[in-house]
């Protein structure tokens, strides 16, 4: 998604901000379809059927074409390259992030095909209803007062919410950071189907609460973060509420 | 009419055996030659329906266990009544399918509807008789195997001795006594103890058709694992490693996934044995384990689609392939309602199409073509307007003639050659 050597600029109105999607649309066409490749697969790991048990075939599978485009990032380059800006200090380099992530997705909606992480996050947001009440029937009695508990904090909080887009997004790069190996295989863990074991069951789905994917999933929750989403899609001459939500998180 | 799951002939042909999601399984029969409808010879009938399976809710987990039929095999018959074995994702069942065709009357202590008679009704002693009925099929189940997959069992493979058989699931392969249903042997098993490390899973298996003590596994990396029964009671060492080498020059993202086996077949003399990934099938010598002797491409076509094929799933397909009775021509099926079928030695194949408006009754079937290159002739197909939805997954062959079985959907075709 971002290029290797492309330059930051320092926010100074729109059309800097069309400069730098310029440069984006110049990115060799196979780190785009890679990038594609690997958000869509990471939904598809997501995406399980609620009742019926998802097929370990196609998990497996799935989770393979995942490590091995990491793999191949990682040697590229271009996972260092994300992981360095998603947690840059300065507040600019995180705006820029926030802004570039918001336009590819509102690209994406005027047709343009410029896949981003904002594609990645919208489908994360569509599917945490349904992942959530998988994880709640999997573990009901250890997470549903869980996710009812932040449900109903989020609503009580709407300021708060939109630190915790923020966080969330942070959440998503750390998840697709190095440490996502493990992710994806914590995420594969919860395929491990230990029929009489009742004590892994119930440790495994312990371990998954603390997973940071999980969380991110969970502080999700679809009506907020469609307000924060559509706050980000507004006129980027909004800088002071987007200082805003920087200062808060 | 519920989506067809499994077709299997049994030993003589003579009777087809199909399961469906719904966890039921029809019997059609082969009609007998009769000099009034001479040509009513090589039309298959309903012969017996029965629920096979029904959904159930595993507690522990809070999960549904379909119903759907994942595998039907036939066992050798022995006596007047059949005997198959069906399989949902957890649970074998073993099924006696029987005729009745008489029915005793006149008994001493009962009327006719059942009814028990007064006693002082009982006036003399009569032997009861045997009157003809109307045929009644009868489907029983005499065992259930259930309790030993932790996994979805994909396959089960019933031994040339008659009397064991396995079940694969995605990481264990089991071993049965057919009459025993309280204990199996785990023959393989694959599980690694983290299971983050996970990477490959058990795909399809299947007993050597004349060895009893041989039987192959597929797996997820498109690799094929033969194992010998009498190294050791656990096989987690094969015998032999089926494994083509990759081709560099077709490497992607999505070469893992295309090499991964949906189906194995061993051929009826036990010499070779078939192989089904994405885009081919490939027949392979027992003795050679480095690459297989045959390739053929099915849909080579899809190849530059992958991308698109693994975004709606359709690359996650499982196609499954057979033999014809004498082993010379391979049988598997493709998208668009399209099925192909190979002919070793003349190399020629043919590709079919399974719908109802391409065959009407005692028609020949037209050939079909998809077109690959931009210009597209007459009846051609352009890839672009193949229906994904429409796959043939299950197709079989008669043991003995040329009649084949093909499954598109939830409708069922039967394919005769036609002799002049």
């Amino acid at each position: 998604m971002f290029v290797r050597g492309l330059k930051r600029k320092c926010f100074d109105g729109e059309e800097d901000i069309e400069g730098t999607l310029a440069g984006i649309k110049a990115i060799p066409s196979y780190n785009l379809q890679r990038q594609s490749l690997l958000d869509m697969s990471l939904v598809k790991l997501q995406l399980c059927h609620m009742l019926v048990e998802p097929n370990l075939c196609r998990s497996v599978l799935i989770a393979n074409t995942v490590r091995q485009i990491q793999e191949e990032m990682t040697q590229d380059g271009t996972w260092q390259m994300i992981n360095t800006q998603s947690t840059g200090q300065a507040s600019l380099d995180r705006l820029v992030s926030t802004d570039i992530l918001c336009r590819s997705s509102r690209d994406q909606a005027e047709g343009k095909h410029v896949p981003g992480y904002g594609n990645f996050s919208k489908d994360f947001e569509s599917d945490q209803a349904q992942d959530s009440s998988e994880t709640m029937s999997t573990a009901s009695s250890v997470q549903a007062p869980r996710n009812l508990q932040s449900n109903v904090w989020e609503m009580e909080n709407p300021q708060e919410n939109k630190g915790n887009f923020q966080k969330s997004l942070d959440q998503i790069f750390e998840t697709l950071e190095n440490k996502s190996p493990n992710s994806v295989e914590d995420l594969f863990s919860e395929v491990d189907n230990s029929y009489y074991d009742l004590d892994t069951m119930l440790t495994g789905m312990m371990s998954n609460t603390k997973m940071g994917h999980c969380d991110s999933l969970e502080t999700f929750s679809s009506p907020t973060n469609t307000a924060s989403n559509s706050n980000c899609k507004s006129d980027l001459n909004d800088l002071d509420h987007i200082v805003e939500i920087l200062v808060e998180s | 009419a519920d989506i067809i799951s499994t077709v299997e002939f049994n030993y003589s042909g003579d009777l087809l055996a199909t399961g469906d999601k719904g966890g039921r399984v029809v019997i059609f029969q082969r009609e007998q030659e009769t000099k009034s409808r001479p040509l009513s010879r090589g039309e298959y009938n309903v012969y017996s329906t029965f629920q096979s399976h029904e959904p159930e809710f595993d507690y522990l987990k809070s999960l549904e266990i379909e119903e759907k039929i994942n595998k039907i095999r036939w066992l050798p018959q022995q006596n007047a009544a059949h005997f198959l074995l069906s399989t949902n994702d957890k649970t074998i069942k073993l099924w006696k399918i029987s005729e009745r065709d008489k029915r005793a009357e006149g008994y001493n202590l009962k009327d006719e509807d059942g009814r028990l008679r007064e006693p002082f009704r009982v006036t003399e002693l009569r032997v009861p008789t045997l009157k003809p009925m109307d045929l009644m099929v009868e489907a029983s189940p005499r065992r259930t195997f259930a309790n030993a997959h932790t996994y979805h069992i994909n396959s089960i493979s019933v031994n040339s001795d008659y009397a064991t058989y396995l079940s694969a699931d995605d990481l264990r392969i089991n071993l049965w006594h057919l009459e025993v249903t309280n204990r199996s042997f785990n023959i393989v098993d694959i599980k690694p103890a983290n299971m983050e490390e996970l990477t490959e899973v058990i795909t399809a298996a299947e007993f050597h058709p004349l060895q009893c003590n041989t039987f192959v596994y597929s797996s997820s990396k498109g690799t094929i694992r033969l194992c010998d029964m009498r190294s050791s009671a656990l096989c987690d060492k094969h015998s032999k490693f089926f494994e083509e080498p990759e081709d560099p020059s077709s490497r992607s993202f999505f070469s893992e996934i295309i090499s991964s086996i949906s189906d194995v077949k061993f051929s009826h003399n036990g010499r070779y044995m078939m192989t089904r990934d994405y885009l081919s099938v490939k027949v392979w010598d027992l003795n050679m384990e480095n690459r297989p002797v045959e390739t053929y491409q099915v849909h080579e076509y899809l190849r530059s689609k992958l991308c698109s094929l693994y975004e709606n799933d359709c690359i996650f397909d499982k196609f499954e392939c057979c033999w014809n009775g004498s082993d010379s021509t391979i049988m598997t099926g493709s998208y668009n309602n399209f099925f192909r079928t190979f002919e070793r030695n003349t190399h020629r194949d043919t590709t079919l199409e399974a719908s109802r408006e391409s065959s009407k009754p005692r028609a020949i079937l037209k050939p079909r073509k998809v077109c690959t290159t931009g210009k597209r002739k007459k009846d051609e197909i352009t890839v672009d307007s193949l229906d994904f939805n429409k796959k043939i997954l299950h197709t079989a062959w008669h043991p003995l003639e040329n009649i084949i079985a093909v499954a598109a959907t939830n409708n069922l075709y039967l394919f005769q050659e036609k002799i002049n």
